[in-house]
């Protein structure tokens, strides 16, 4: 791609804590995101991944390194990102509509019109929610959905605001697998249609491989970028092509990256 | 309300209620008790009408004292809860005092402050405050401590400031804890304004009990404790509906929408 990078990380550490008893969790990670790109961040647990994504989106500042968004240096949190995690964490008080207007009442310009224009902003959330199959449940509270409708509401909120990155932890990781299929469809197609740039974190090499154009794998705790990997399959991708061969040795491959498990816990003598 | 939640809720209760004073009654009238020991519950009602009009009087000031105290100790428990619950280190500063403060036994605060108001409501009320206010401060400030730091992180991925956190997540997440709180406290309020009364007023519930006891009309003491007990099982079904009205949301068992 020969646009400008919308993330950079040049050799990026991070630690939580300080002095000899920090954990170093990101170790000199250096990536590219570009507009519009939808990358992939895959690892065994505990390697540093969703550290990476609390990274570029400023909760949690660099030990060392740079980390620029859109050319400028990231300080704090940068508003124009959407987040969405292994959980719904939807408010339990609100109804799933106003859920979804909560980016709105922070963000600015929103959140000083809001106020005066509450149904014209509640028309455009209830649009969303409609569009990603949530018609007729938009008035309802987030426990009277199920665990992929609340992932869709939680995708819904993460968008509202139209921010220029989406951040996803895991976002499917506590459904069923035709669950889990079905929003990987709806994700691809809501990338398509807002040209969004996407951050996945996740475990599930499919997944990654299904949605991603780029899939950075990463290493055991500090975490490193071990590999990075442009998927060549072309789009639109239908969910049939998870069996071809060509995706299956995708997988494979990352599969082998990531790291012998230990297979057996006895030792054969 | 269909007839199977009726019998839940209103027979059974009153069936319970009505079976306990019979027993009251029974054991009274069989083992001969003297009426200076344990009065029979007919003679309780009996006194209970009789001196209606007095009752009635000291009530109503042991209610408004109680009331009154009790008002304060929600302002005041959840001002200092959201504070308490607002940072690390001023609930780590804070917290050994409260519980300190805690742990005095308020009947030993009271000749104090009967010295520092004189005898009145006033010390009535600051009792019923004192006693009452902890457990709100301790729920409030529970219940911001617990917010999940993903729910956090969707609001400060946006650029929320920490007022803004405590508006939208904190504090609503807290208000199951806090409508919890306010029932215990109620209670608590009562006692804390009755202790006072008994050890120095002009007025209440408490004081009657008092006077009675000093002439021997234990009748009039069991009444007091009846109404107290009335009023305070009216007194915390009310903080319970209201609980049940702000929080639906966390009753979602029992709502039906």
């Amino acid at each position: 791609m020969t646009t400008a990078a919308l993330v950079r990380l040049d050799r990026v550490s991070m630690a939580y804590g300080r002095g000899d008893a920090a954990i170093h969790a990101v170790e000199q990670v250096s990536l590219e995101i570009h507009k519009g790109e939808f990358i992939a961040v895959v690892g065994p647990s505990g390697c540093g991944k969703s550290s990476l994504l609390r990274l570029i989106s400023g909760l949690h500042p660099p030990l060392a390194g740079i980390l620029t968004v859109e050319g400028k240096p990231v300080a704090g949190p940068i508003k124009s990102v959407g987040m969405v995690f292994q959980n719904s964490n939807l408010l339990p008080w609100r109804k799933v509509v106003d859920n979804v207007l909560l980016p709105l009442e922070i963000v600015e310009p929103h959140r000083s019109r809001i106020r005066r224009e509450r149904r014209s902003y509640r028309e455009k959330s209830i649009e969303l929610l409609e569009s990603v199959g949530l018609s007729g449940f938009t008035e309802k509270f987030p426990w009277q959905l199920s665990g992929g409708m609340q992932q869709r509401a939680s995708i819904c909120r993460a968008l509202i605001h139209e921010p220029e990155i989406l951040m996803l932890d895991e976002p499917f990781g506590a459904l069923d697998a035709f669950t889990r299929e079905d929003l990987w469809c709806l994700l691809r197609d809501l990338q398509a249609a807002r040209a969004v740039t996407v951050m996945l974190v996740t475990h599930d090499l499919r997944e990654a491989v299904f949605l991603a154009d780029t899939v950075y794998v990463m290493s055991n705790r500090p975490g490193r970028i071990v590999k990075r990997l442009d998927v060549s399959i072309g789009r639109p991708r239908d969910i049939e092509v998870t069996y071809s061969t060509e995706f299956q040795a995708i997988v494979h491959e990352l599969r082998g990256l990531i790291g012998r498990t230990v297979e057996s816990v006895v030792e054969p003598d | 309300m269909d007839r199977r939640e009726f019998t839940i809720k209103v027979v059974s209760p009153a069936l319970f209620t009505l079976s306990l004073f019979l027993i009251w009654e029974a054991v009274c009238r069989l083992f001969h008790v003297p009426l200076t020991i344990l009065p029979a519950a007919s003679d309780v009602f009996a006194a209970l009408w009789r001196y209606r009009a007095p009752i009635a009087d000291n009530s109503l000031v042991t209610l408004w004292t109680t009331l009154a105290g009790f008002g304060i100790a929600t302002a005041f428990g959840m001002a200092l809860g959201i504070a308490v619950g607002w940072h690390r280190a001023l609930y780590a500063g804070i917290y050994p005092v409260l519980v300190g403060f805690n742990s005095i036994p308020k009947v030993a605060v009271v000749p104090v402050l009967i010295l520092w108001f004189g005898l009145g409501e006033v010390p009535a009320i600051m009792t019923a405050f004192l006693i009452s206010f902890f457990p709100i401060v301790v729920n409030v400030a529970t219940g911001l401590a617990t917010t999940e730091p993903e729910l956090e992180d969707v609001l400060r991925a946006l650029g929320a400031s920490k007022l803004d956190i405590m508006r939208k997540v904190g504090i609503p997440r807290s208000l199951p804890y806090f409508f919890g709180s306010l029932k215990v406290a109620i209670t608590l309020a009562f006692v804390g304004s009755v202790v006072s009364e008994t050890v120095g007023a002009n007025k209440g519930i408490g004081k009657l009990m008092l006077d009675a006891q000093s002439a021997f009309q234990v009748p009039i003491v069991f009444a007091g404790l009846l109404v107290l007990a009335v009023l305070g099982i009216v007194l915390y079904a009310m903080t319970a509906l209201i609980e049940q009205h702000f929080t639906r949301w966390a009753f979602r068992s029992q709502a039906n929408f």
